[in-house]
């Protein structure tokens, strides 16, 4: 870990002012941020504590019906806040198929959205990595690309983007508020994570010093509650990040599907909106084949970017089976293992 | 720079002045305040075996800067007990050999103490094993584990122990 200047301010106009600093990074729950220090990943001359920042830890009902929820909420009291998870079923099951309880515990929404990849080249810094050093080349390309990005990645950066809690979010249509120098904007979180194009060290359009305060879910997401799943592929059944997963939301009227939301995770750059699979099943009859040409319409645009063809035909039974889930309904209690595709085993060999 | 902290650390007030903001919780715990019953393992958040309460919830200690706890409360494995008397947790990892090597243990039974406050799991041995997925064992010791938490959270649910945890 590089030495680094220590601010913890008291107010947001004071930490966007000190993070506005060329090489300060903002902490929250430092899960991630702590991590990449002590592998001389990041090195920042500056770390921003906005841990003490007021009136970031709330989530609220605003009157317009949408839902505020705090940058600095911890992912764990989002998951158990009960009108939270009446009303967004798949947000958390996506929360509770992340990481582990210590960290839910921790880790905070703002520091979610804004996670960095774990591509293993990003992680080694004997490795020529883009978004690490700019212009120093990629060593994932020609690597082991089992689990790089099938979509939306470039010659210059395959890495994917590994949140669990962003893939339901953008499929809802979230909105991230930020507060930076020049004032406050709202970005839909779809056109928060830039793509990678030449330029991946680049990562969201957040400028200097801005700051994430909030995510807003918008009133009409709720109306998705009776049927929204989140479906979690992983090399092990709990703590480990995807290898792919997808958020499934339908609303169902007279056995017909009249608006479906899909997004898939850690199979791109940012969290991926399937706005062209939505479109397929508006109208359609929630069955099987509907399902598949949604998957289909999703991975359309696919390409691998190495020996990692399968994650195509992965992601598309992924978002199918999702889609199945979904139509079949939210469950009135989470399952024990959340999004795993596994149910566990009856009578299982252990305790 | 130099800069002040004060923690609460098993019950008692501590005040403590950091040379160095790169110190982590653990490493205060371990190396400052000689609490050495706290482990690192990995020492990058992937083991449990650093697992603390902060403010009453658990938490990787190995992740969180000593300078950004200031103000907090802080249970590591040595405030557990009552003198003598184990907190049931304790005694039920022993009853039903939760462990072998006993490296991870520590970790462990402060992310069950975590877990029996959190109560989300119920009665479900599947839940609790979920909720513990954040502690890895090496000796392979699940099995005890899983029933050490189920029999403790029984003991402490009967009216006798109502105060205690």
């Amino acid at each position: 870990m590089n030495r680094f200047e220590y601010i913890r301010p008291a107010t947001i106009a004071e930490a966007v002012a000190a993070a506005a600093a060329p090489g300060a990074a903002y902490l929250a729950g430092g899960t991630n941020l702590i991590d990449l220090l002590k592998g001389g990943i990041v090195r920042p001359e500056r770390v921003v504590d906005v841990t003490r920042l007021p009136g970031l830890d709330a989530i609220e009902t605003l009157a317009d019906g949408s839902v505020r929820i705090g940058a600095l909420v911890r992912n764990a009291d989002l998951a158990h806040d009960p009108d939270f998870a009446h009303r967004f079923p798949a947000v958390v099951e996506a929360l509770l198929s992340g990481a582990s309880a210590q960290l839910r515990n921790a880790a905070t929404v703002g520091g979610n959205l804004l996670q960095r990849t774990r591509c293993a080249y990003f992680y080694d810094v004997a490795s020529a990595c883009n978004k690490r050093t700019p212009g120093a080349g990629c060593a994932a390309r020609g690597g082991d690309t089992r689990l790089a990005a099938v979509l939306g990645w470039s010659e210059h950066c395959i890495a994917t983007h590994p949140s669990d809690f962003c893939v339901p979010l953008v499929a809802l249509d979230a909105v991230v508020e930020i507060v930076g120098t020049a004032g406050s904007r709202d970005v839909p979180l779809e056109s928060l994570h830039r793509l990678p194009g030449d330029t991946p060290a680049r990562e969201s359009v957040l400028e200097p010093g801005e700051l994430i305060v909030a995510v807003r879910l918008p009133a009409d997401a709720a109306s998705f509650a009776a049927h929204a799943r989140y479906l979690k592929l992983r090399e092990r059944t709990s703590y480990a990040f995807a290898v792919v997963s997808a958020a499934a939301a339908l609303r169902i009227e007279h056995g017909a599907i009249v608006a479906a939301r899909i997004a898939l995770g850690s199979v791109a750059p940012k969290p991926w909106r399937a706005h062209a699979a939505e479109a397929v099943l508006t109208g359609a009859h929630p069955d099987r084949a509907a399902f598949r040409r949604a998957a289909e319409a999703a991975l359309a645009d696919a390409t691998p970017s190495g020996d990692n063809g399968f994650r195509i035909e992965l992601s598309r039974r992924v978002v199918a089976r999702a889609l199945a889930r979904a139509a079949a309904g939210t469950p009135a209690r989470l399952p024990a293992l959340p999004a795993s595709p596994f149910a566990p085993a009856p009578g299982g060999l252990h305790a | 720079m130099s800069l002040s902290i004060s923690l609460s650390v098993n019950g008692v007030a501590r005040e403590v002045a950091l040379d160095d903001p790169r110190v982590t919780l653990l490493d205060l715990l371990r190396e400052r305040l000689d609490l050495t019953g706290t482990k690192k393992g990995c020492d990058r958040g992937q083991c449990g075996a650093c697992t603390v309460l902060l403010d009453g919830r658990r938490i990787n200690a190995c992740l969180a800067l000593a300078a950004s706890c200031d103000g907090a409360a802080v249970l590591t494995i040595e405030g557990l007990a009552q003198g003598d008397t184990l907190h049931p947790v304790q005694a039920a990892f022993i009853a039903h050999d939760g462990l072998q090597c006993g490296f991870c243990t520590p970790g462990q039974i402060m992310s069950a103490v975590g877990l029996l406050r959190e109560a989300q799991t119920g009665d479900d041995p599947e839940r609790v094993r979920e909720a513990m997925s954040g502690n890895l064992c090496r000796c392979g010791a699940y099995a005890g584990i899983t029933e050490a938490i189920l029999d403790a959270q029984r003991q402490l649910a009967a009216p006798d122990h109502a105060e205690a945890a």
